[in-house]
């Protein structure tokens, strides 16, 4: 089949390479209809994210049809689904919790070691994603196997287009928690940074839970935009003193919570470096934590902080001192996709959500790297890609 | 040249004082004043040596009743299913042995079942004669509230080839710790979801 493969810092190829098969008993063959580019694949495109190895297929936005099941998969053949990007096994005491993201079960044991020793704990396994969540081959290629395939995918009646459900894959839900972690209460001033896909997606949904003002922080003009016509306010920070405008825009009181959807940006640490000193149990370099260190300056006294934005490492100048004395908590994670796939559906369903508004480009599979390219260097006018395998290469 | 001829003797106090004074506090800190034993297992504790053994053991929490996890292990035959580094079991009666994989070849460990406590504790000691001298057990216990079992797992051994050849074996990812660890991670698996987690497009051939 072809797939994308990443080969190194900017270096994205398609290639052709084998086919999956059923491995183990629960597992599903999916042939991709669609699949997308996330923020979160540039990350592993600038190689700011450990544990990536050449010849990996990314990809970790996906949807289908269902080619080939195990015996166990309770899927049938032609299903329509779209696939979470955590892979969770249902049945240990994190996916009792609903933590879908923190599965015990579905991180390849002898992957774990890494993220025990950075992180104390191993995760669940990712498509598409660092071998420290598992090396899962993802879904930017013809076909994809998904193991756990009687927890994960959802099933999508005929009728809503690719588009409208895709992004149930990762990034509505991933906003859509990020604004639950926000705890937004009816009236409450929340404040956004970063509008790219997960950005826009919170702001929906702080503001479909009750949020009275959305405020949204970013500089390229068009993602603005965007956050402005889902009914955000918006602040440029090239133009505007951020902290003095978000007081004076909540009535000196700064907002009630506030939403860290930037991450670790692209001044991160090379993978090199990382891995010799994470086998060395020293200190890892440091994230670029501006965007949330801003947050916690902003957020009110007591309010609330929830960061979806993605961290691989440590954190230097970090304000505990603003976190401690005033108060404030935080919620985050990897998020527990299976745990919103049903009610999100159905919104999207009743109309209440509309997700396609942020694709600005659709390409075919063959012309993912030029996908990434731009996606990555004209983040203005590529908010969001889609590829389709289907599609004829250039058109 | 001056300088030189006084700067080394100086550089060899600071030497000898800096050498000195690690000796010093290693000193202190062995034979430091006696403590109250804490709550902790035994081989979590910070001295290295267990009367010549070395001891490694893990516990995790696997959501299955305690009589299904002991069944597995009072019939052995069947570990090799998840345990990678376990090329055969063989019982009679009693009496099982043991073979593991080492980055040397395959070592056979014979062993007698010396403590069978229905659904609460196993533990097999080597016998006489045997090529390695080793002594593992399994507990279990009822994990709070819904959680399933606990099960602890250890092993205490007496090295055959001394601190180096530990480093060696750990360098080799022979590491009895991190492999029994792993080990117990691929029984959870297989219990909690019937299969155990890979990441491989493709079966191996």
């Amino acid at each position: 089949m072809r797939a994308l493969t990443w080969h190194g810092k900017h270096d994205v190829r398609v290639d052709t390479v084998p086919d999956p098969q059923i491995v183990n008993p629960r597992d599903a063959i999916i042939e991709i209809t669609a699949t997308a580019i996330c923020g979160s694949d540039l990350h592993l495109y600038d190689a700011v994210i450990p544990g990536l190895m050449p010849g990996d297929i990314l990809g970790h936005e996906f949807m289908g049809r269902v080619v080939e099941t195990g015996p166990k998969s309770t899927l049938k053949k032609g299903d329509r689904v779209v696939v979470p990007f955590t892979i969770s096994c249902g049945a240990c005491f994190f996916c009792q919790q609903q933590q879908f993201s923190a599965c015990d079960n579905s991180n390849p044991v002898e992957k774990q070691e890494a993220s025990e020793l950075l992180y104390g704990h191993a995760m669940s396994g990712l498509f598409g994603y660092s071998h420290m969540t598992g090396g899962y081959p993802g879904g930017q290629a013809e076909y994809v196997r998904v193991p756990f395939s009687d927890v994960g995918p959802i099933v999508i009646p005929e009728g809503p287009s690719d588009e409208e459900v895709l992004f149930l894959s990762d990034i509505l839900p991933t906003g859509w928690m990020a604004a639950e972690n926000a705890d937004i209460q009816p009236g409450d001033n929340v404040a956004v940074w970063g509008c790219g896909p997960v950005g826009l997606f919170a702001i929906q949904s702080a503001l479909l839970m009750g949020a009275g003002q959305v405020i949204a922080i970013d500089h390229y003009p068009h993602r603005l935009d965007l956050a402005r016509k889902l009914g955000a306010k918006v602040i440029d920070f090239k133009q505007t003193h951020v902290l003095e405008a978000l007081m004076e825009m909540s009535g000196g009181i700064g907002p009630d919570a506030v939403i860290d959807a930037v991450g670790m940006e692209s001044h991160g640490f090379s993978p090199d470096a990382l891995m010799d000193a994470l086998k060395q149990k020293v200190g890892i370099g440091a994230d670029n934590v501006h965007a949330l260190r801003m947050a916690l300056m902003a957020v009110r006294k007591g309010g609330r902080v929830s960061i979806p934005g993605v961290y691989g490492g440590l954190a230097d100048k970090f304000p505990i001192g603003a976190l401690m004395e005033k108060g404030l908590q935080i919620r985050t994670g990897q998020t527990h996709v299976q745990r919103y796939s049903k009610e999100l559906l159905h919104r999207i369903l009743e109309g209440e959500i509309d997700t396609t508004f942020l694709i600005s480009h659709r390409l075919s599979l063959e012309d993912a790297p030029t996908g990434y390219r731009n996606f990555h260097g004209k983040q203005d006018e590529w908010t969001k890609v889609v590829l389709k395998p289907g599609m004829a290469q250039g058109s | 040249m001056h300088r030189r001829q006084t700067d080394l003797p100086l550089a060899a106090a600071v030497l000898a004082l800096t050498v000195g004074a690690g000796l010093a506090a290693s000193a202190i800190l062995k034979t430091g004043p006696k403590r109250p034993p804490d709550s902790a297992p035994g081989r979590t504790a910070r001295r290295s040596g267990f009367g010549g053994y070395q001891v490694a053991g893990r516990t995790v929490t696997i959501a299955a009743p305690r009589s299904r996890i002991y069944e597995m292990w009072r019939k052995p035959d069947h570990l090799t299913d998840f345990m990678e580094g376990l090329a055969a079991v063989q019982v009679s009666g009693e009496d099982v042995t043991w073979v593991i994989d080492t980055p040397d070849g395959h070592l056979a460990v014979e062993t007698r079942l010396v403590e069978d406590r229905e659904n609460e504790a196993l533990a097999w000691r080597s016998v006489e004669g045997a090529e390695i001298d080793i002594e593992a057990k399994v507990q279990l216990r009822d994990a709070p509230v819904g959680r399933g079992t606990e099960v602890e797992a250890h092993i205490a051994w007496r090295p055959r080839a001394g601190i180096v050849g530990q480093w060696a074996a750990r360098l080799r990812g022979a590491d009895p710790k991190m492999r029994g660890k792993q080990e117990l991670k691929r029984l959870k698996m297989l219990l909690e979801t019937g299969e155990i987690a890979t990441s491989s497009n493709r079966k191996a051939d």
